[in-house]
């Protein structure tokens, strides 16, 4: 409206002052992102600023929210007629399982007390509401309505009602954001459970795929089979559904199978989660006990922890198979492990990832995130 | 169509606008349309470095972008980064494009926005996780288009008093 402008600031901008205003900036951009990516020191601020952001991303989908409770409440009589009898035709073949299952579970506590095994089942579980939220379209992450004040920690594992979720990644005090087991940085350690052998399902990024790039071409899988956590690392709790094997791919000319699998848990419709305890006492893998109690499939059990140890670097030198057959280079590949961590590729991410299913960019799971900052500080 | 840069654009409406627009970022679409989302906190950045470089510089760019990266939950400051980029660009190139036509306009804010995803893209493979999927580059057009009416609002929320 005016013409003449009031401010008495000089009208152009100082040429200098704005390159070294852009450099000081980039530079403490690049700062961050440093301590953010390679030291995690950002843990505390990065979950002050989840809490500071909830209230507002809350505020974004209240009206989506508020749209379909609207929409919910509206629901015709018939429909909430129809889907209850569904309900309590599902509950009556719950309850009959479950009849089965208590006496289950008492012999299977029973066994494992003879054997002295702790049984790592879950003890405590927490609901928690999907706060529906587009972090970004290309990652796979969830956004839940738990966080620190309800005890939620990072590493925690999240299921639903078909299988296993994700685990917490960060943990505000009222928020915390989930990765999705199909999120291209997540790996969950997995068992076949038809035959015991053990393997890594890596996310591809698309909500209704797994990828199992690390079995040997002799390994006996094929489409259909249930995946089930094994429990190795300590994150999941084991024996809980993964995904089904949805396709196997024997190129002879590759040295490992291509193997997908579609997730048993519904990714990317469910509105809420479970966030479980367990006792995760048992940290270590043991593979070696079990080849020997379990007969029948030993030939193809052996050489499955080598593949998961090895697999990392087949992918990276394209070296070829991990020789299935030689159970020699067992102590070899607990050996090339730690280097791949000390190298900082992106591969080294794996290689801990055996030990601990991974997040590499927000950080290891709480155990490990103790104890690295007097390794660093000295 | 580039007018409304005035001085007395207070805080309460920059914080307003830069709020709307990090909403819009984070507001649940469905999944076609979120792919193709454009990046309304960068085209709120260039605005504002085109329009009112000496109310705003770099340091709010950088805000925004850090505000960004909290957000959605990715490595923090790489927004920072790429925006202050984007918006030293604009502020330095501004008395030219302003004085563009506005399909030329789009043209440049196309290529500014090309720049920051290029950057993002790139920060993001430094970082160890690259995303390659082509379809992260849908929302750089897609906000070009956007910038014409997105100017309109802009201009109009900044001319009322």
């Amino acid at each position: 409206m005016t013409t003449h402008d009031p401010d008495p600031r000089p009208l152009l901008l100082g040429g200098p002052a704005l390159g070294l205003r852009l450099i000081v900036l980039a530079l403490m951009a690049a700062g961050l992102m440093v301590a953010d990516h390679r030291q995690h020191h950002l843990g505390a601020i990065r979950d002050w600023i989840a809490t500071a952001a909830y209230p507002f991303q809350w505020a974004v989908q209240a009206p989506v929210a508020a749209w379909t409770a609207a929409r919910e409440s509206f629901a015709t009589r018939t429909r909430v007629e129809a889907q209850n009898v569904k309900l309590a035709a599902d509950n009556l073949v719950l309850r009959l399982k479950l009849m089965r299952f208590e006496s289950l579970e008492q012999e299977n506590q029973r066994l494992r007390a003879v054997r002295a095994s702790s049984a790592r089942v879950v003890q405590r579980s927490l609901v928690a509401e999907i706060v529906r939220v587009d972090l970004d379209p290309f990652r796979q992450r969830v956004l839940v309505n738990k966080g620190n004040k309800d005890g939620v920690f990072r590493g925690q594992a999240a299921l639903d009602a078909n299988g296993i979720f994700g685990q917490v990644t960060r943990a505000g005090l009222i928020s915390a954001e989930v990765i999705l087991i199909s999120d291209p940085e997540h790996a969950i350690p997995v068992q076949v459970n038809r035959t015991g052998t053990r393997s890594i399902a890596l996310g591809t990024g698309r909500s209704g795929l797994l990828s199992l790039p690390y079995l040997p071409q002799n390994t006996d899988v094929i489409v259909g089979d249930l995946l089930v956590s094994s429990g190795l690392g300590g994150v999941y709790p084991p024996g809980y559904p993964v995904g089904k094997v949805s396709a196997v791919v024997r190129d002879p000319a590759q040295p490992l199978l291509a193997v997908e699998a579609e997730p048993l848990a519904a990714l990317d419709r469910d509105p809420e989660v479970l966030l479980v305890w367990f006792d995760s006492a048992v940290v270590e893998p043991k593979p070696e006990p079990e080849p020997a109690e379990t007969a029948a499939p030993a030939a193809v059990k052996k050489p499955a922890p080598q593949a998961q140890t090895l697999a990392p670097h087949a992918e990276a030198s394209a070296t070829p198979a991990p020789a299935p057959q030689a159970p020699s280079p067992m102590p070899q590949a607990e050996t090339t492990a730690p280097q791949a961590e000390t190298t900082a590729l992106p591969e080294a991410e794996l290689a801990p990832s055996l030990a601990e299913p991974v997040v590499p960019e927000s950080g290891t799971p709480p155990p490990e995130a103790e104890a690295v900052p007097p390794e660093t500080g000295r | 169509m580039m007018r409304g840069s005035r001085s007395n654009f207070g805080w309460p409406r920059i914080v307003g606008l830069t709020l709307a627009a990090l909403a819009a970022t984070v507001a649940p679409l469905p999944e076609w349309l979120e792919l193709m989302r454009p990046d309304f906190v960068a085209l709120t950045v260039l605005w504002f470095s085109l329009l009112a470089p000496r109310l705003l510089g770099l340091s709010y760019a950088w805000c925004a972008g850090l505000a960004l990266d909290g957000f959605r939950g990715v490595l923090l400051g790489q927004h920072a980064l790429t925006l202050i980029v984007i918006a030293y660009v604009a502020s330095k190139l501004r008395l030219q494009i302003r004085a563009f036509p506005p399909l030329q306009q789009s043209a440049v804010i196309l290529a500014l926005l090309f720049l920051n995803e290029f950057l993002l893209f790139w920060i993001d493979g430094v970082a160890g996780h690259p995303i390659t999927d082509w379809r992260r580059w849908l929302a750089v057009p897609v906000g070009a288009a956007c910038w014409p009416l997105l100017t309109g609002i802009y201009a109009r929320v900044a001319a009322r008093r």
